[in-house]
């Protein structure tokens, strides 16, 4: 039942972020959705996964998208309505395909799998595994942050020279 | 005796869960710890308030309230009734749901900061065991409650104040969360209660806290001062008190929603001053040895209130730093102690116990603070400010 809740709330978010007619109204929802994802993800058990969702998506992705409007956008215009009359038909054949598709993934092989026992992922054998079997991605992750923080300051750098 | 007053609490909660069906029996008691947090934070928050305006009216040389009750200290109590019954004014032109969703928001981000602090012995409402990442995830949506308390206000100065707050928010979270991961690595877990463990036990009177050691001290006051920028405070509240006469991005609240604000604000600063002292101060230990008798949470509260004099003492006598010195602050000098203070936690783990590491540290954690500050301010020199259209 609490999987119900946070999966209407995650879907609920989602569907308002993208038919909000204002625009930062969408990120707000968006960001609900966010959160309900990492509701998903701690009622599953996965702590780590779960508050790093919080940490970075709500905390830093959504502050990086209000920022990116604001600086670049009117904020206070409003979009049109995106529903329309065409959408009654459309509507119908997505809602068509969707359900053959549901009834061929159901009836598939994928559907009558074996579900394996729930992998331990305590914090423990999350920093073992990065630090040991995945130092070397960890690294090239970490380069790569590296290189688009230098990437970023050098054109706002540029930017202001060329101004001068 | 010692025990039955430490676990006083903790063995009332108990008996009176005790009196529900066995199902309820969890529900019931994280209730029963939710309910006692909201009230004795609240209470805090209400002597906070009294406290900060004596103390700052006694360093300005000046009484503070007086007129409240004995020596002035009944006057949240007034506070409270005028916040509540003050006209709730919205603009006109204000974003209706997100204006009111931000306080809102806000409080509730606040409160729940406390659900992994141990306020004393088997005292903490949620033992996760990634505490301490769950304490930064959820101070991380207060930052959006202060962009949406100032883009919903529809006012320039408010969306200015509020991009500033955020600014200097995320910019001090930095050397924040790094400060915590040289505790993190030194106690080998995120849970709260393990950190808090770890830092038990005396060698004679003295007690294991992480601040008695260099990268500890180094440590502790990197976090004190990114905390204080994360709770908007002097000598970090730029976006606040901007001009003094437009209170940045809460310029468009008014009565309980202004209040409201206010606890947000004073909450997160007395969690993340638990946070410090869980990390660094030991949490519920009590300083020396032969004081162990005293209640655990008697200790976590007492460490509380020395932390708030401290905030209350630097407002009162520091001033405020500029945004432009503030973000200087953060990246040029934060970060690069904060880096180097993990090494040290590093090398202090690998070095063999002894007067060795003492030195090896110290010297790790003073040489590059003192080359650190000569080399920012080399380029500083105090002259005559000459004011280009007055002359």
């Amino acid at each position: 039942m609490l999987f119900t809740i946070f999966a209407i709330l995650t879907v609920a978010g989602a569907a308002a972020a993208m038919s909000l007619r204002n625009l930062v109204h969408s990120v707000l929802a968006l960001t609900v959705a966010f959160a309900g994802l990492a509701a998903v993800y701690l009622h599953l058990g996965a702590q780590f996964i779960g508050l790093a969702q919080i940490l970075v998506y709500v905390g830093a992705v959504a502050i990086l998208i209000v920022f990116a409007i604001l600086l670049t956008r009117d904020a206070g215009a409003t979009s049109q309505s995106i529903l329309s009359s065409s959408w009654i038909g459309n509507g119908t054949v997505v809602l068509v395909i969707f359900g053959i598709l549901a009834w061929a993934i159901h009836h598939s092989a994928t559907s009558q799998r074996v579900v394996l026992p729930q992998p331990e992922a305590s914090m423990q054998q999350i920093g073992n595994a990065l630090m040991l079997r995945f130092a070397l991605p960890l690294e090239i992750i970490g380069v790569l942050l590296t290189v688009a923080l230098i990437g970023a300051v050098t054109i706002a750098m540029r930017e202001k020279k060329e101004t001068r | 005796m010692g025990e039955t007053a430490d676990q006083f609490f903790v063995t009332l909660q108990h008996w009176l869960v005790g009196h529900a069906p066995a199902s309820l029996q969890p529900i019931l008691s994280s209730l029963l710890s939710v309910v006692a947090i909201l009230g004795v934070f609240a209470l805090l928050f209400a002597i906070t308030t009294v406290l900060e305006r004596k103390g700052l009216g006694r360093i300005q040389n000046r009484y503070g309230p007086n007129r409240v009750g004995p020596f002035g200290f009944l006057q949240p109590i007034a506070d409270g009734i005028k916040s509540l019954t003050k006209e709730d004014i919205v603009p006109h032109a204000a974003d209706k749901v997100v204006h009111f969703l931000a306080p809102v928001v806000l409080v509730l981000a606040a409160f729940s900061l406390y659900a992994v602090l141990p306020l004393g012995r088997n005292m903490v409402l949620a033992n996760l065991d990634a505490g301490v990442l769950f304490f930064f995830a959820v101070s991380s949506v207060m930052e959006l409650t202060i962009f949406m308390a100032g883009w919903s206000s529809r006012n320039k100065y408010s969306l200015l104040g509020a991009m500033r707050a955020i600014a200097q928010m995320i910019s001090y979270e930095v050397p924040l969360i790094l400060a915590s991961v040289t505790v993190i690595m030194a106690a080998g877990s995120l849970s709260t209660v393990a950190i808090v463990e770890k830092q038990a036990g005396y060698t004679g009177i003295l007690p294991h806290w992480f601040v008695f050691t260099p990268w500890g001290f180094a440590g502790f006051v990197l976090f004190m001062i990114a905390a204080t920028a994360e709770s908007n405070r002097s000598p970090f509240d730029l976006p606040e008190g901007e001009s003094e006469i437009i209170a940045g991005y809460y310029t468009e609240y008014s009565g309980f929603k202004f209040a409201l604000f206010f606890l947000g604000e004073y909450l997160g600063m007395f969690a993340i001053s638990g946070l410090g002292i869980t990390l660094f101060l030991g949490g519920w230990a009590a300083p020396f040895s032969f004081l162990a008798w005293v209640p655990s949470y008697l200790w976590f509260f007492a460490k509380l209130l020395g932390m708030i004099v401290v905030f209350i003492w630097v407002r009162g006598t520091l001033p405020r730093l500029r945004m432009d010195q503030l973000m200087n602050f953060a990246w040029k000098f934060m970060l690069p102690m904060a880096l180097l203070n993990l090494v040290t936690v590093a090398v202090w783990h690998f070095l063999p116990q002894g007067v060795l590491r003492w030195i090896v540290c110290g010297l790790m954690v003073v040489v590059p603070y003192v080359l650190l500050g000569r080399g920012l301010t080399r380029g500083w020199k105090l002259e005559k400010r000459v004011y280009r259209f007055a002359e």
